[in-house]
């Protein structure tokens, strides 16, 4: 051992005689992280025995929140706080829950059958929460952002991108002025359900046409972007009817401010989730058949 | 490979164009965001509509956030966002360099 022959005093250092392996230091200074994730557990309070899944889910969790509390209030596409009257905001969070609860099951079996999914997802996610700060000017004068959830539903499925979405969506709401708590069910709906349902339609189809991948892929995350839009124009329509058109008058009203902006965004997020696929392709081949994402050859 | 790599430069191009080109076409538009839009939608058909609940930080501030904080938070969200793909994709690639020359790390 390394401590007989050096002249240290061992004493003095108040940790154990084998960190003077290199080997051994790594894995004590793992073990220190480890020891501040329970504390971060004990913080929550909810749960304090924890598998290693909901482990990662909870890290994973957590660092959405850190990330998503400080998302701005400039984002334009959710449905304002106190816009939907209470019995619509109890609707369309109930509307939401089936989807969530398959989400949460489907992410936790992922993670229990390899961890290192992991990577992927937060990748998924890190792209939703990028995509959904980006401001962009349309060509209708104003700005809207994209939503960011095309990807995550290609490469998981449209249930685990309901799960990404309502965590950026609470935190949004709470800290941002973003969106809002009564309106959270209706802005999950469309946004973290809604828009990946049709993104992971979209691409199963494309798929069994035989399109080209990363066609279908662009098709997948525009018209998932699109149609988010849509979906909460007619949330919208629904809780506002036109006094002389009812609702039908007034979804087309709100599909004219919201549609013509987005129209030009929903190209750019295809472009640009065509772009991160065909980087992922390249680079990252053994997670993304890890996560059951393959090769269309 | 090469061509992929053409391919990501037009597409990036194009991206670039949408984005642009509007500043230039339509100089003097206001580009609010479209959710003031909506508001905006919601008082014409139903006339005046008070939002029944302000949001919880708004309450706790008294106000809005001021423009220059939101913008100083835009670019945090953004800035952790790009951080963790760069992160992951980083690591990517040099695993793929690391597996196509010798073996050890």
């Amino acid at each position: 051992m390394m401590r007989t022959r050096s002249p240290r005093k061992v004493d003095d250092i108040p940790i154990a005689p084998s960190l003077y392996s290199l080997s051994n230091k790594m894995g004590n200074s793992l073990l220190a992280v480890r020891d501040i994730n329970h504390i971060y557990i004990v913080v929550e309070g909810s749960v304090i025995q924890m598998t290693k899944s909901q482990k990662k889910i909870l890290k994973l969790s957590v660092a959405f929140a850190i990330i998503f509390a400080v998302t701005p209030n400039v984002n334009a596409m959710h449905i304002m706080e106190g816009y939907l009257t209470p019995v619509f905001c109890i609707a369309w969070f109930v509307v939401c829950i089936p989807f969530l609860v398959k989400g949460f099951f489907t992410m936790k079996k992922m993670l229990a059958e390899n961890k290192k999914s992991i990577t992927m997802l937060a990748m998924a996610g890190a792209y939703i929460f990028v995509i959904s700060a980006l401001k962009i000017p349309s060509v209708t004068g104003s700005c809207s952002h994209m939503t960011g959830t095309g990807l995550g539903a290609i490469l998981f499925g449209p249930s685990v991108v309901s799960i990404l979405g309502i965590i950026v969506l609470i935190f949004q709401a709470i800290l941002l002025a973003h969106g809002g708590l009564t309106t959270l069910g209706a802005n999950t709906f469309s946004m973290a359900i809604a828009g990946p349902f049709l993104s992971y339609g979209i691409y199963l189809l494309c798929k069994k046409c035989k399109v080209n991948k990363r066609v279908s892929v662009f098709f997948a995350a525009a018209f998932g972007d699109l149609f988010t839009y849509c979906i909460t124009s007619i949330q919208l329509a629904v809780a506002f009817p036109s006094t002389n058109g009812g609702v039908g008058a007034s979804a087309l009203e709100f599909l004219g401010v919201f549609a013509p902006t987005q129209l030009s965004l929903a190209v750019v997020e295809g472009i640009l989730t065509v772009l991160i696929v065909m980087a992922l392709e390249n680079y990252a081949q053994p997670e993304l058949k890890l996560i059951g994402f393959e090769e269309a050859k | 490979m090469k061509k992929d790599a053409r391919l990501a430069i037009v597409l990036l191009i194009v991206v670039f164009a949408i984005i642009v080109i509007p500043l230039f076409a339509l100089k003097g538009a206001e580009f609010g965001g479209s959710d003031d839009a909506g508001s905006e939608k919601v008082e014409a058909l139903t006339g005046e509509y008070e939002p029944w609940f302000t949001p919880v930080f708004e309450t706790a501030l008294g106000g809005e956030l001021p423009g220059e904080v939101e913008s100083l938070l835009f670019c945090v969200q953004t800035g952790i966002g790009v951080g963790i793909i760069a992160f992951f994709m980083g690591r990517f690639v040099e695993r793929k360099k690391n597996e196509k020359g010798s073996t050890s790390c």
